[in-house]
């Protein structure tokens, strides 16, 4: 099984956090949301699998290359 | 007596109707739709104020009379007019406006890649383009020049432009710059998808740029301002106050003069500027039909902006063997963040992977260097 290590492309803090561990995602998906620069970003699955691994909490501050989420497929 | 009789509905005429109806569409698109509402509210107000009979609030004295409209060259003698006078046809509001941008502008993404530069000046290709269209339809040079700059999509710089040169289009062509701005998301998507293909929209950019010191940051404000200065003279005005403000930003000391011109300054401007542009669209002076060819040519502006940034996009990645996302050409047009956004969702839509936020921020602010450079093309040609 392949697993995709998705990373945060921009600096920002986290609004929410839409899937869970486990969570099923379509390519597409909305992962969480990120506000940067005063908008809100959302950070979107590139594959479609199951998250393995997520571990952010509302209000956190994520920098770029952070972690956002491990996706198996 | 006579003030008994002076009620006000007994002197609405149809053209004020059908501008309380445009103040009111103007409030309900900031309000409910939360399109631009810093702008569209003051601006939809003041025009609702305006158009009510007898307010007296443009009243202008030319020889000897009171006026209802603001008339250029007269004498202010309402509250909103000796603003207007003394704000904006003196050009104080729109250049301490750009000091504000100054001040909120981070140059970061342009300096970590210099090459969007040239994509931010693409852009303005537009602006030329529709001021050869406005030609061919008849305008004089300098009311041409007032309508192409509407394609910067860039409301003080348009502002200014047109207070110089065609000072009777104020109105028409502030509300086209920043209606359109309000638009962006609306205008510029199907401009981008006909230039494009899926395949393109969804080339990936590392998200990842080289970071930019503070020294860098500080340096260019000051390198900014002199080299465009020497080249362009007459965008001194706008240029100035925008690496003015950046470098107030940036320099690391000025952070309470940095915070006042990007929030507190700003504010008052825009309401100043906002209430002087509503109130400006009286009947008279604003529904007729050169007003409206304005807001035509508006569109043709900003779409063919949108057109040559995408463009020149395209041919850059010809030449190059690392390749860009076309679409960043289209955030060239100055609409900060408006049309960069645009980008993003676009971007993210095509390939999920996408991110491209700050890749279009880098034509985004290298647009605002272009439009008021252009601007200062314009002044130098015909000013």
């Amino acid at each position: 099984m392949a697993q995709e290590n998705v990373e945060f492309p921009i600096t920002g803090k986290i609004t929410s956090v839409n899937v869970k561990e486990g969570s099923k995602v379509a390519e597409g998906d909305t992962l969480c949301m990120l506000e940067s620069m005063k908008m809100e970003n959302p950070i979107l699955a590139p594959v479609a699998g199951t998250v393995a691994k997520i571990e952010l909490s509302v209000g956190q501050v994520a920098e770029v290359g952070d972690q956002v989420a491990i996706i198996e497929y | 007596m006579s003030g008994f009789f002076e009620l006000g509905f007994l002197n609405l005429t149809w053209g004020s109707i059908v501008m309380l109806i445009i103040g009111g569409a103007l409030l309900y698109l900031g309000i409910a739709k939360k399109m631009e509402p810093l702008l569209l509210v003051p601006i939809g107000f003041g025009i609702i104020l305006v158009n009510l009979p007898l307010g007296g609030l443009m009243a202008t004295i030319v020889q000897g009379n009171v006026t209802e409209a603001y008339v250029v060259g007269g004498e202010p003698a309402g509250v909103v007019s000796r603003i207007f006078a003394y704000g904006l046809a003196w050009e104080i509001i729109p250049v301490f406006i750009f000091l504000g941008l100054g001040a909120m502008t981070d140059f970061g993404p342009l300096i970590a890649n210099p090459k969007t530069l040239i994509l931010g000046a693409g852009a303005q290709f537009g602006v030329y383009f529709a001021f050869f269209i406005a030609l061919l339809l008849g305008f004089s040079i300098a009311e041409a020049c007032s309508i192409g700059i509407i394609g910067g999509a860039d409301g003080p710089t348009t502002i200014y432009l047109t207070n110089r040169l065609a000072p009777n289009f104020i109105g028409a062509t502030a509300v086209a710059a920043y209606t359109y701005m309000a638009l962006v998301p609306i205008i510029q998507p199907p401009v981008i998808k006909l230039l494009t293909t899926k395949k393109e929209r969804a080339i990936y950019m590392k998200p990842q740029m080289r970071a930019v010191s503070k020294r860098e940051k500080i340096f260019f404000p000051i390198a900014a301002a002199t080299i465009i200065i020497l080249l362009v003279p007459k965008s001194a005005p706008l240029i100035g106050m925008f690496m003015f403000g950046n470098l107030l930003k940036e320099s690391g000391v000025t952070d309470r003069l940095a915070d006042t011109a990007a929030n507190a300054f700003m504010n008052v401007l825009t309401i100043l500027l906002g209430l002087c542009v509503g109130c400006f669209m009286s009947a008279d002076s604003f529904l007729n039909a050169d007003s409206l060819m304005v807001f035509g040519l508006g569109v043709v502006a900003f779409a063919s902006s949108t057109a040559f940034g995408v463009s020149l996009a395209k041919l850059m990645n010809l030449f190059s063997k690392e390749k860009i996302n076309p679409m960043i050409g289209a955030a060239g047009v100055s609409a900060v963040p408006m049309s960069a956004r645009v980008v993003q969702r676009m971007g993210q839509e095509a390939n999920p992977r996408n991110f491209l936020l700050m890749h279009a921020m880098g034509p985004n602010v290298a647009g605002v260097i272009g439009t008021a450079t252009a601007a200062g093309i314009f002044l130098g040609m015909v000013g």
